[in-house]
């Protein structure tokens, strides 16, 4: 038997529980939305500076809101937008069959590695994972693509580097290895070639695993730069990011000159139309983003981050 | 049991045939590319060894034992891009670390909210920027006239800083923008763990009366220690290997910024495409890449030693 005093503490213990509980609660959430938050910040203020005037960034500087509000920056872009239209043609050509490319290849061969009555598995895995634990680092690579492949300045140059990485093929292998036997069996029974289950039978069924990997490799490409960095010196082949990295590194090297009195400022390239173009450069990756992020999410199961 | 007809018995094998032809033909194109641009590489660093002489190519050029090695090692410069690439990578791995872990947690403590899939959405969005577009923020914060930073510490009467020419503030930076780029990425593991955890354990807790604090430390991190320890040593195999667009982006390659921030990696690039010393690159290119690969083997081999059946994370 309980008397209604105790009762009654009892319930207020309860009470706070809950309060303590909520309060708990609110402030995880609380810490969670100021790191997204932080997250996020960086890109607003490329964003914001690309709509502020450019008189009023540079006297007022960078800051979260347009200080003085102005379209003048996309602007000037649009008025001349052979530049960027050209270099979204580059990467979008370069990711697009770059990426086809890299799955069918990495598919392929994972395919026939997953096969466990394929004789040459053993001494092509072994070639294929021994590259896993070595770099010979961009020194003979350097040498490879200029003096043996000669494919400085060309679109093989961009889209050569990524298509097979050891460790995809890896994941796929696995992803293959475990499609049901007897599924494959039945096929073979019915007369299907390897060439045909390959393409009708594993590959839809490994559609997660591809899409996954897919959206890495893609990314590999939109994000690239520094092929461009060793390889590319014809304007008419830079792709998005690397025309960006060159736009800011003439900005910085015309300030040089012009704070020595060689060159007229008015020739750099504003502050906000770089800003504009880095807007316009990411924003449409970041949409694909979140349209493919639960494949990311999902890249972790798979151990795709590495 | 009745014997196979020999002509039954020829057409099994030619189809046994077929299958492993048609493979082997399926393996080709990825194979072909991982010969010429794993192997070819690999045994390119052999010049590391020679006076390297662009017409006479890599093996044809004279071979000059460890002269390259002696005029690396002459030069400040790559001990001190060596010495930075391993402070600053145990930096951003104990960093990262530290940071992934929190965020997982703060993580899976929210997880059964409905806001968990857009907390990840943002913390996740840092992974598709490229460096040049995060070398852009950072300017736009650090810029000495306009930059968001120094615009703040005038409004507040204090001195601006004069970012891009102070070397000593750069592992903090570089380190703060790793997080940013890392951390969304690098807790999904940690999650994944967390969430592997029997909740029975916390129930019994509650019990007891643990607060959040106890929960973390008596079950939640006991439990993902080992993921911890493997990840950690998992990372330190790449120790000799610097993000290239971290360093090279994000500091603008700004010279005055070298002596906290100058890596293996752009000291190659430099030695590479703009002092054209292919020697130089190349014997610091030879020993990154050696010291790597005994890293990757020793930390693998460890790995192995202590890792659990059930869920292996070594490479072999």
């Amino acid at each position: 038997m309980t008397t209604p005093h105790q009762q009654l503490l009892a319930r207020r213990q309860r009470d706070t529980d809950l309060l303590l509980n909520w309060i708990s609660r609110f402030s995880l959430h609380l810490v969670i939305i100021i790191l997204a938050v932080l997250c996020l910040i960086p890109l607003l203020l490329i964003v914001s500076a690309s709509f502020t005037d450019e008189i009023a960034l540079t006297r007022n500087g960078y800051q979260l809101v347009p200080s003085q509000f102005s379209t003048e920056a996309y602007a000037l872009i649009f008025r001349n937008p052979g530049t960027i239209v050209r270099a979204y043609m580059v990467t979008i050509f370069v990711t697009g069959f770059g990426t086809i490319i890299s799955l069918t290849i990495m598919s392929l061969l994972a395919y026939a590695l997953s096969r466990p009555d394929f004789v040459l598995r053993k001494p092509i895995s072994l070639i294929v994972f021994f590259t896993m634990l070595f770099n010979g680092g961009i020194v003979p690579y350097y040498i490879l693509m200029t003096q043996y492949l000669r494919v400085q300045d060309t679109l093989f140059a961009l889209l050569l580097p990524y298509f097979v990485v050891a460790y995809y093929v890896l994941i796929l292998r696995t992803y293959f290895a475990a499609l049901p036997a007897e599924l494959i069996e039945a096929a073979r029974m019915d007369g299907a070639s390897e060439l045909r289950i390959f393409w009708s039978i594993a590959l839809p069924l490994a559609k997660p695993a591809l899409a996954t990997i897919g959206l890495f490799t893609a990314l590999s490409y939109w994000n690239d730069w520094t092929t461009s960095l060793y390889f590319i010196r014809d304007a008419n082949l830079y792709p998005l990011q690397y025309l960006l990295y060159i736009i800011q590194s003439n900005a910085q090297a015309m300030q040089l000159q012009a704070t020595v009195g060689t060159i007229n400022m008015g020739e750099v390239p504003t502050q906000t139309a770089r800003m504009a173009m880095a807007v316009l450069a990411t924003g449409p990756a970041a949409l694909i983003f979140l349209f493919f992020q639960r494949y990311l999410v999902r890249g972790v199961t798979l151990g795709a981050f590495k | 049991m009745t014997a196979i007809p020999a002509s039954r018995w020829n057409r099994l094998r030619g189809h046994v045939f077929r299958r492993n032809l048609t493979w082997f033909l399926m393996s080709l194109p990825a194979l072909a590319w991982i010969l010429i641009f794993k192997y070819f590489t690999l045994v390119g660093v052999w010049v590391a060894f020679t006076d390297y002489r662009v017409r006479r190519g890599i093996f044809g050029s004279d071979f000059v034992w460890l002269k390259n090695f002696e005029f690396l090692f002459a030069t400040d410069t790559a001990i001190r891009a060596t010495v930075n690439t391993i402070v600053l990578n145990v930096l951003f791995i104990v960093g990262g670390t530290l940071g992934a872990l929190f965020l997982a947690w703060l993580l899976y403590e929210v997880y059964t909210s409905r806001l968990t899939k857009y907390y990840q959405t943002l913390l996740l969005l840092p992974r598709f920027i490229s460096w040049v577009v995060v070398g852009y923020f950072v300017y736009a914060l650090l810029a000495t006239d306009n930059g968001l930073i120094n615009t703040t510490l005038r409004s507040a009467g204090l001195d601006p800083v004069s970012w891009y020419t102070s070397p000593q503030y750069w592992p903090i930076i570089l380190l703060l923008v790793s997080l940013w780029s890392g951390v969304g990425v690098g807790s999904l593991i940690y999650l994944s763990g967390m969430l592997a955890i029997d909740t029975q354990l916390f129930e019994a807790a509650r019990i007891d009366g643990a607060n959040k604090w106890h929960q973390f430390k008596d079950i939640i991190f006991p439990m993902i220690l080992p993921l911890v320890v493997i990840n950690l040593l998992l990372s330190m195999a790449y120790i000799m290997n610097a993000d290239f667009g971290l360093f090279f982006q994000v500091t603008r390659n700004q010279p005055l910024l070298y002596p906290a921030t100058d890596v293996l990696d752009t000291y190659i690039y430099r030695s590479l495409i703009v002092t054209n010393n292919v020697s130089m690159a190349a014997a610091a290119q030879f020993y990154q890449s050696i010291i790597g690969f005994a890293l990757v083997i020793t930390f693998n081999w460890v790995v192995r030693r202590i890792e659990r059946a059930d869920e292996p994370m070594s490479l072999f």
